[in-house]
């Protein structure tokens, strides 16, 4: 078994699924010669030529709006967004076309785009840079959005979306690009897309989250231990559709939970999380759905971004709070 | 105005007169003409026309039919069976010569008022009526006609055609094979002044253009967008603006059947043979309103219409047929009749549409089916259910 890491996990997982379909085709901003600015098509094109990896023009609805007429030959694109803040020249193209597109010729015409996005703070970058838009996709009926937070998940979530029928927002972690981990190609993908995954178990409370903050939820409740608090966490993994059926088994046997992302408090994954538990397991709480978030304000320059963004105590302090309601 | 500008030449710099009113513009217009308004066959240089006068008869008929539909369907609308209806009015030449220069495999990606082009490709005139109706967002099958679905969003297919010439590009379809006496294939865009002004457009010109793919855009100048003159979208005839792009651009009379046939002919020739693009502007006017819920009168003259109604594309052919095609009103009278029974058809179909189910369509919001939009539509067919039986 060879140690990856969670950017290469990608590289390896569309290097397979390019192997395994002639039709899958990649195509963005610089992800030629170059690899990707994270370097994570790095030697696809070399080894699959210019025509399936696709050093696109510097115009973000022109990468998704060619992926569309692509789709409709019978290609399965996958579009990398250079960086989360730069989709929104897109965004037209995705909610009106890639996300209505099956709904509107009544199931005669799919759109098996995969749009990957590098998403979320924590390095240090200029504006536009370190955004968390995940909602944004995941209110728009047609799209499914998920998140990798680990470089196993990584590696067999990108076939699998690549595999999907529906069009799939692909967020990929890019503080946690070096992340490394085992990965046993030979294993087989032992989860499927649209599931949360219990990463570890616990008995006092859950903490929901995905992407960059699985890492630091894993964090948090090791160190919840010193106050003898036995967290559960899950990587919810796939935000549209949400897995509800793991979201509510946890919550009643832990009865409590704590949701955390990155983006904005405000109509987050948390809000909905929340009404769905509070639905389903009301007589199952001990206290409500907390949220530990980003704040309701655009993503702040970077020498403020340790602040604003969720870490250990600051989910530690929600914990607290779940605890004590 | 004269002023300089530092590395501009005036004469670039300099607004175009631009033609807000066709009066003044119309003379000094230039473009392929093959028939004049009179009727009369005229030769150009680079363009000429090698079909038959059977071939002429044909798109005479084209014409006459696809108006016919329109005309009905704008009835239709008045009397509250469509909820609006976009008319080719005036477009018929635009539509019906593009339209019957594509060969069988190549692919064509309209707006939502390119009912002729339909027509062309085969796409049954009453499947068109239900966007309009209310009860689908297009019925037909994009790949039993090569003709994708109506796009209501000003632009976004011609992204669509670039991607998918780029496709065929990839599936070795371009260049053709002269062995097995194929052509090869090629895309067309059609789209409006408007949306010339569109970053999906400019955006569709640049990928077009450095992957050189098969793709003919077609733009279909009939001066307004809703209210807006050219000279809103432009300060430079829009053909020329493909110079920039780096392919060739071409102005053809849009209201001439023939000339424009054989400028899209030529276009979609080579970009199946593998040169790439080419932008046609064909010249033409909006004689109708934008749509039904549109009133021009606010903001265009009549003199223009009655200018233009001089132009019509209809009755310069009808023109050219009676009197140098020896063609006699039997074949005229004929497909006035032809036209009475698609129109009959075309309304008993509307009327009889079947209202479409808001459950059946929870089920093609995504191709795999989510548990939360299942129970959705679950709990929605219970509740609708709970009424059955009541008045």
């Amino acid at each position: 078994m060879a140690k990856i890491s969670l950017g290469k996990g990608i590289n390896m997982g569309l290097r397979a699924a390019m192997e395994n379909d002639p039709k899958v085709l990649i195509m963005g901003e610089d992800i030629g010669k170059l690899g990707g600015v994270f370097r994570v098509t790095e030697g696809l094109q070399k080894d699959f030529g210019e025509d399936r990896v696709i050093d696109t023009p510097l115009a973000e609805s022109g990468i998704i709006g060619t992926a569309v007429g692509l789709a409709l030959r019978g290609y399965r694109p996958v579009c990398e967004i250079q960086f989360d803040g730069f989709v929104f020249p897109a965004y037209d193209q995705i909610i009106n076309q890639v996300a209505k597109m099956h709904y509107r010729s009544m199931g005669k015409l799919k759109m098996p785009i995969v749009i990957r996005i590098p998403f979320g703070g924590g390095i240090g970058a200029v504006e536009h840079h370190s955004e968390s838009p995940e909602t944004l996709f995941a209110h728009v009926a047609g799209l499914k959005v998920v998140a990798c937070g680990d470089p196993v998940d990584a590696y067999w979530m990108i076939q699998q979306a690549i595999a999907s029928d529906d069009p799939v927002v692909f967020f990929e972690p890019k503080r946690r690009y070096h992340e490394k981990a085992e990965l046993d190609e030979s294993a087989g993908a032992t989860y499927p897309l649209y599931k949360a995954k219990v990463v570890r178990e616990g008995t006092d409370a859950t903490l929901f989250c995905y992407g960059p903050m699985v890492k630091t939820c894993l964090q948090a409740a090791e160190a919840a231990l010193e106050d003898g608090r036995n967290l559960e966490v899950v990587d919810l993994r796939t935000i549209a559709p949400l897995d509800l059926a793991t979201i509510f088994e946890s919550v009643k046997k832990t009865r409590r939970a704590v949701v955390v992302h990155e983006a904005p408090l405000s109509l987050g994954t948390g809000s909905e999380l929340a009404a769905r538990v509070t639905e389903e397991c009301f007589y199952h709480l001990e206290a409500p759905v907390l949220r530990v978030a980003g704040f309701d304000t655009p993503y702040p320059p970077s020498r403020m971004e340790e602040e604003y963004l969720p870490d250990l105590d600051r989910v530690l302090e929600g914990v607290d709070r779940v605890m004590e309601y | 105005m004269s002023e300089s500008v530092p590395g501009i030449a005036p004469e670039v710099f300099a607004p175009v007169k631009a033609p807000v009113s066709p009066t003044q513009a119309s003379e000094e217009v230039e473009f392929v003409q093959l028939l004049t308004p009179e009727g009369e066959r005229v030769e150009h240089p680079d363009y000429s026309f090698d079909l038959d006068d059977e071939a002429v008869k044909g798109f005479y008929r084209d014409m006459t039919l696809v108006r016919r539909i329109d005309t009905e369907a704008t009835a239709l609308q008045r009397q509250g069976e469509l909820g609006i209806w976009a008319s080719l009015l005036g477009q018929e030449a635009a539509q019906i010569g593009s339209g019957r220069a594509l060969n069988k495999k190549d692919m064509v990606f309209p707006t939502y008022r390119e009912h002729g082009v339909a027509w062309c490709q085969g796409v049954d005139p009453l499947n068109l009526l239900g966007l309009f109706r209310g009860v689908d967002q297009g019925a037909w099958d994009p790949r039993d006609n090569n003709f994708h679905l109506y796009t209501i969003v000003i632009g976004a297919q011609t992204l669509h055609a670039t991607g998918y010439a780029m496709g065929q590009q990839r599936d070795g379809a371009v260049g053709g094979d002269p062995d097995n006496d194929t052509d090869g294939e090629a895309t067309i865009a059609y789209f409006g002044d408007g949306a010339s002004s569109q970053g999906d457009v400019n955006e569709a010109f640049i990928y077009a253009s450095v992957f050189n793919a098969p793709v003919v855009f077609f733009c279909q100048n009939n001066q307004w967008a809703i209210s807006e003159p050219i000279d809103r979208q432009t300060r430079i005839p829009l053909y020329q603006r493909a110079a920039g792009f780096g392919f060739p651009g071409v102005r053809v009379d849009g209201n001439d059947v023939l000339a424009t046939y054989a400028v899209t002919q030529q276009a979609l020739k080579r970009a199946r043979e593998g040169s790439g693009p080419t932008l046609v502007e064909a010249y033409t006017y909006r004689m109708g309103a934008h749509t039904t819920s549109d009133d021009p009168t606010k903001y265009r003259l009549s003199e223009d219409l009655e200018y233009w109604k001089l132009k019509d594309p209809i009755e310069r052919v009808k023109a050219y047929l009676t009197r140098s095609a020896g063609v006699d009103s039997d074949f005229f009278d004929a497909i006035e009749a032809e036209a009475d029974g698609i129109a009959a058809r075309l309304r008993e179909g509307c009327l009889s549409m079947p209202d479409p189910t808001l459950t059946d369509f929870f089920d093609h919001a995504y191709v795999e089916q989510t548990p939360q939009l299942a129970e959705q539509k679950a709990q929605y067919a219970a509740y609708a259910a709970s009424f059955e039986g009541e008045n």
